[in-house]
């Protein structure tokens, strides 16, 4: 980055909107407030107990009274293990199995009649999806996408940290647009049949757009990262965000998350597979393995050592 | 190969696409599908085969239509052709073999991107006339196909002691090939094999350049 006062302050405002989410989030009515009792609030308190906060005090506290179930599968409801009364007329609910933060759950009460589904906070979503998209599921390691360009330019550090900015800050800016024309236009419109056709041309305009507007506006910036944005145009793993987040029918933090991580991801794989090459250059390679053979095998070590997030769980 | 020269016979293109100028181990293109759907001899086959039905398909479309695309936005227009073949092999597999398309299905879509396929369009179909181009696209299409197909068989027949799903081996030989890493290791030791037996042959490595698409 040459020119430190002219960072485009315009490419932060996606990251302001997530920001705020919470807050929006915390403004719109939960849900409709269902006629007679319902449930008020609830909060999970040990992995496996669940506290209830209701309108009207819960007279029945035995396990029948209650079903809880994941939003998964609504037809398999968890034990209730244990029910307590609490002073203020909710319950603490003891379920058979761990509940975590990050996923959906909902909770039904038979008499008096209730029901609230719980929604896992945006923040555990964002973590979880960027987590997940830059390090359990690579992009490079555990996907294989990407790879043409991942051996192509990650000889030298200085590219790859280059490809890496503009890969992450490309397939953000992709993702998020796609996302847009994905939930707003092709559903909408019963068009998902043209995903990868609307896809294709979202993603090459929306590289065109930045490469436009980066030329105009940051002319210090596009003479380091333009050589880049122009080879991306179609690439698999740029086109393979918008249709994650499609086939996972993302929401938009999941699709920020998403696309966010798996460009970071991308990014760190670069740098870390730049930096070896660098050094495997001193080394003395046999004659057959010279060039990609043994790029390949280095490739396959770290993804064996990418294995060890598979597991890796903040809320768990 | 340029095509202003009279355009080689139907067999010499062919074998071209699958020894010569095979897509995965001597130009290294394409890798991305390589490595990802072949844990089994199954998923390579469907792949291999979709890649064979885009690149014949867009190679015979673009052949036809050369005359009509201007060279100015001769790219966007190949890549609308190509989109066309791919959403409609992605639609006829999940209608007819859901499972195994369950198992590839974004790669197949990702086919659009490929590489190998836009770089056949560019190089022969949009100079040379009908018949060759069908022959060309062909070649290349069964070298990819062939070469998915030889890693799933290695991957498969190491990693889980199966081939086409009939058990060869009661235990799991080597389990470490069916994994994620186990493919980068496989496309590794296939293409240094190939470079040995270059090397043996008297010839040079050919795989030492960068790898695109």
């Amino acid at each position: 980055m040459a020119d430190r006062r002219k960072f485009p302050i315009a490419a932060l405002a996606p990251l302001l909107i997530v920001l705020a989410l919470p807050a929006l989030n915390s403004l719109l009515p939960a849900s409709a407030p269902a006629a007679g009792a319902s449930i008020v609030r609830v909060r999970v308190q040990a992995p496996d107990q669940v506290r209830l906060w209701t309108s009207t005090p819960i007279e029945r506290t035995d396990a029948a009274n209650f079903r809880f179930t994941e939003a998964s599968a609504p037809d398999a409801p968890a034990e209730i293990k244990a029910v307590r009364s609490e002073p203020d007329g909710g319950v603490t609910l003891t379920v058979g199995q761990p509940v975590h933060a990050s996923d959906r759950y909902r909770i039904e009460v038979v008499e008096p009649p209730m029901s609230r589904d719980i929604a896992p906070s945006t923040w555990a979503v964002l973590v979880t999806v960027f987590l997940s998209s830059a390090l359990i599921n690579n992009f490079v390691f555990t996907r294989y996408l990407g790879l043409c360009i991942f051996f192509g330019v990650s000889k030298k550090r200085e590219t790859a940290i280059g490809m890496g900015i503009t890969f992450s800050a490309v397939m953000l800016f992709t993702g998020l647009f796609s996302w847009a024309v994905d939930t707003w236009v092709l559903r909408p419109l019963n068009l998902s049949f043209l995903q990868i056709l609307v896809f294709i041309g979202a993603v090459a305009m929306v590289v065109q757009f930045l490469d436009t507007m980066l030329k105009k506006t940051h002319p210090a910036l596009h003479r380091s990262f333009g050589v880049y944005l122009l080879i991306i145009t179609t690439n698999c793993i740029i086109l393979a965000v918008p249709l994650l987040n499609a086939q996972a029918n993302a929401d938009f933090a999941e699709a920020f998350a998403l696309s966010l991580g798996a460009g970071l991801g991308f990014a760190l794989a670069l740098f870390l597979m730049s930096c070896s090459r660098e050094k495997l250059e001193l080394a003395r390679v046999p004659k057959a393995w010279e060039g990609l053979p043994i790029a390949f095998a280095l490739t396959g070590l770290f993804a064996l050592a990418f294995m060890g997030f598979s597991g890796l769980d903040l809320f768990r | 190969m340029n095509g202003t020269d009279r355009p080689p016979g139907a067999r010499a293109l062919i074998l071209n696409g699958i020894f010569a100028e095979n897509p995965v181990f001597r130009l290294a293109l394409s890798l991305c599908p390589a490595v990802a759907v072949t844990t089994t001899v199954a998923n390579g086959f469907i792949l291999g085969f979709a890649v064979l039905f885009v690149q014949v398909l867009s190679s015979v479309t673009v052949a036809l239509t050369k005359n009509f695309i201007h060279p100015r936005v001769r790219i966007p227009a190949y890549t609308i052709i190509i989109a066309l073949w791919v959403s409609t092999i992605d639609m006829i597999l999940a209608a007819y073999f859901p499972v195994l398309y369950s198992q590839v299905g974004l790669y197949v879509k990702l086919i659009v991107a490929f590489a190998i396929i836009i770089s056949r369009l560019e190089y022969f179909a949009s100079r040379n006339p009908l018949v060759p181009s069908f022959w060309d696209a062909f070649g290349m299409g069964m070298g990819f196909l062939l070469a998915l197909v030889a890693i799933g068989a290695m991957r498969e027949v190491l990693g889980a002691g199966t081939l086409l799903g009939f058990t060869l081996v009661k235990n799991k030989p080597l389990l470490f090939f069916a994994l994620p890493a186990g493919g980068f290791f496989s496309i590794a030791l296939l293409m240094a094999f190939f470079n040995w037996i270059e090397i043996r042959g008297g010839g040079k490595p050919s795989s030492g350049g960068g790898a695109h698409g």
